[in-house]
């Protein structure tokens, strides 16, 4: 299969790879996928909780090249985004920006998934805090 | 050193010079058909059949009159086992067979379950050999046919076909093995073997494609099948069609060198595919081989690589051609129904490479595979969250995963 020249720079060249502290109460976690279907995905947001806005963004990602670049793009979009903008982020918005063939959409739902997973982990935490 | 190197050789292989060189003059010189018995261009053209007809045989310790020349081992595998179905349906309708066969083999004996067939899918031990027992007592008044691969096309794990054989030909079963792995990287002999039908290929021991050949036993039993192409009768009324001289002289020269070069190349391969384990094994935790070591093809190194899917591997070692059970690489988006029978784990076969060491590889081409894959296998365990999860001691097993 040939690659976009996005998903290689993606893969080549991973956005904002690493961990933060899961127990941070302005760090929000989404973990989706499975290994046994070839694909997990872990996205943190590290959010402003004064202003609600998204500061750093990392990703971990065990799957294909096009799963290791949808949940990369994903980390570049999140920083600077408030948590309420980046669940508006699409998986198609994904599958345009990176070219992705059909059998590579999964990847960006994924992403999309994990997007969402991580801002509610986060809006969790702060309305056990407030 | 040049890139990319091929190292799928599997799949198929490199035609090798001297096979060429041997088939270049029946192109455009001697054309004729091998089936045109009343002038000089039919003669030449049989007479170099025969010759690759006895050079086949040869490699397996079989006679030339029981080699059906075909297009290729799919086909070989399909006449054996519609044949014998058929030729033998008075007699029963039970085949025997493995999980982990081809899907040449595997989808032929779909198809004549539908036309009425019992198959019985053997398991495989994890090691990925079938139990003996198992297939012993899998034997019935009705088995005719047992079909079980010489060497597997993934794992490599070679089976006791010896023995497999020595216990069907106890009950009066036919004996089919799929040799395409086997033939011409191992010994094979049909008669110590007791192999009645044996599928061959040219293009996976650097001969030409679309060119193979079914060995059919003449004695002790003489073995029938019933021909699947109709038409004029050629290969003994089991598979017609005008001979594909120029491939068969292809096949046959192969089988020559194979033989020939065995002793010798399989020790090189053996050599070149232990250095790429033990460097890859030296260098890289939680790799795990699949299928045994004890009983394997010298060219077949299947290895999973824990925590780093298949695909992303392959994009970073774009220039080494290998292939992967990861069911991002297949067509049906499943992993590799080989490896899943293995009971590895659908996690681990999606981490899966398998390397098909060839006669063109050099050791310097294995320094350079084994330091890329130590190289992308580290790279992308830092961009893995289930090698961490690893380190950090989490029990992957008993983590609830959001299966998508």
């Amino acid at each position: 299969m040939a690659y976009s020249e996005k998903v290689i720079d993606h893969y080549n060249n991973p956005r904002n790879v690493g961990s933060f502290d899961k127990t941070d109460p302005t760090v929000g976690t989404g973990m989706v996928g499975a290994p046994e279907c070839g694909d997990v995905m872990k996205l943190q947001v590290k959010v402003n909780p004064r202003t609600g806005v998204i500061e750093d963004a990392k990703f971990k990602t065990f799957g294909c090249g096009s799963a290791i670049a949808s949940s990369s793009l994903a980390t570049e979009w999140l920083r600077g985004k408030t948590v309420d903008q980046a669940l508006e982020i699409k998986n198609t918005d994904i599958v345009n920006e990176l070219s992705l063939p059909p059998v590579k959409i999964h990847c960006s739902v994924l992403a999309e998934d994990a997007i969402k997973a991580a801002i509610g982990d986060y809006k969790k935490k702060a309305a056990g805090h407030s | 050193m040049k890139l990319p190197i091929y190292m799928d050789n599997h799949a198929t292989t490199q035609l090798d010079p001297r096979v060429f060189e041997a088939m270049k003059p029946y192109f455009t010189e001697i054309f004729g058909n091998a089936a045109s018995r009343n002038h000089s261009f039919g003669w030449q053209a049989e007479e170099a059949v025969e010759k690759a007809r006895k050079q086949v045989a040869d490699l397996i310790g079989a006679t030339a009159k029981e080699i059906v020349l075909t297009s290729g081992a799919t086909e070989s595998n399909n006449l054996a086992l519609k044949g014998v179905a058929e030729m033998y349906a008075e007699k029963g309708n039970h085949i025997i067979t493995a999980a982990t066969e081809h899907k040449a083999i595997l989808d032929t004996c779909k198809r004549l379950e539908k036309e009425g067939a019992r198959v019985t899918y053997l398991p495989v031990q994890q090691n990925g050999l079938i139990d003996l027992d198992q297939f012993r007592a899998a034997i019935t008044d009705k088995t005719i046919l047992v079909s079980i691969m010489y060497a597997n096309n993934e794992i490599g794990v070679v089976q006791n076909i010896r023995e497999i054989g020595k216990i069907a030909k106890e009950r009066g079963v036919l004996v089919h093995t799929d040799g395409t792995q086997a033939a011409g990287k191992i010994p094979v002999d049909v008669i110590k073997d007791n192999i009645d039908l044996m599928s061959i290929s040219a293009h996976k021991m650097y001969g030409p494609k679309g060119v193979g050949a079914l060995y059919v036993r003449r004695r002790n039993p003489r073995v029938q099948l019933t021909a699947q192409m109709d038409g004029g009768g050629h290969e003994r009324g089991m598979r017609s069609g005008t001979l594909n001289v120029t491939g068969i002289v292809g096949l046959g020269e192969a089988c020559a060198l194979a033989k020939a070069e065995m002793p010798e190349e399989s020790k090189r391969m053996e050599y070149l595919r232990d250095k790429l384990k033990d460097r890859l094994l030296a260098s890289l935790d939680e790799v795990y081989i699949n299928g045994t070591m004890e009983s394997r093809l010298p060219n077949n190194l299947n290895i999973s690589f824990a925590y780093v899917e298949g695909e992303s591997l392959l994009m970073g070692i774009n220039e080494i051609a290998v292939s992967s059970g990861s069911a991002c690489t297949s067509a049906t988006l499943e992993p590799s129904y080989v490896l899943k029978a293995l009971g590895a784990g659908d996690d681990l076969a999606h981490s899966s490479i398998r390397f098909g060491l060839g006669r063109f590889n050099t050791e310097e081409e294995v320094d350079y595979v084994s330091g890329k894959v130590i190289d992308v296998v580290k790279k992308l365990r830092e961009l893995s969250p289930l090698y961490e999860m690893f380190k950090e001691g989490i029990d992957l097993t008993k983590v609830e995963w959001t299966a998508h």
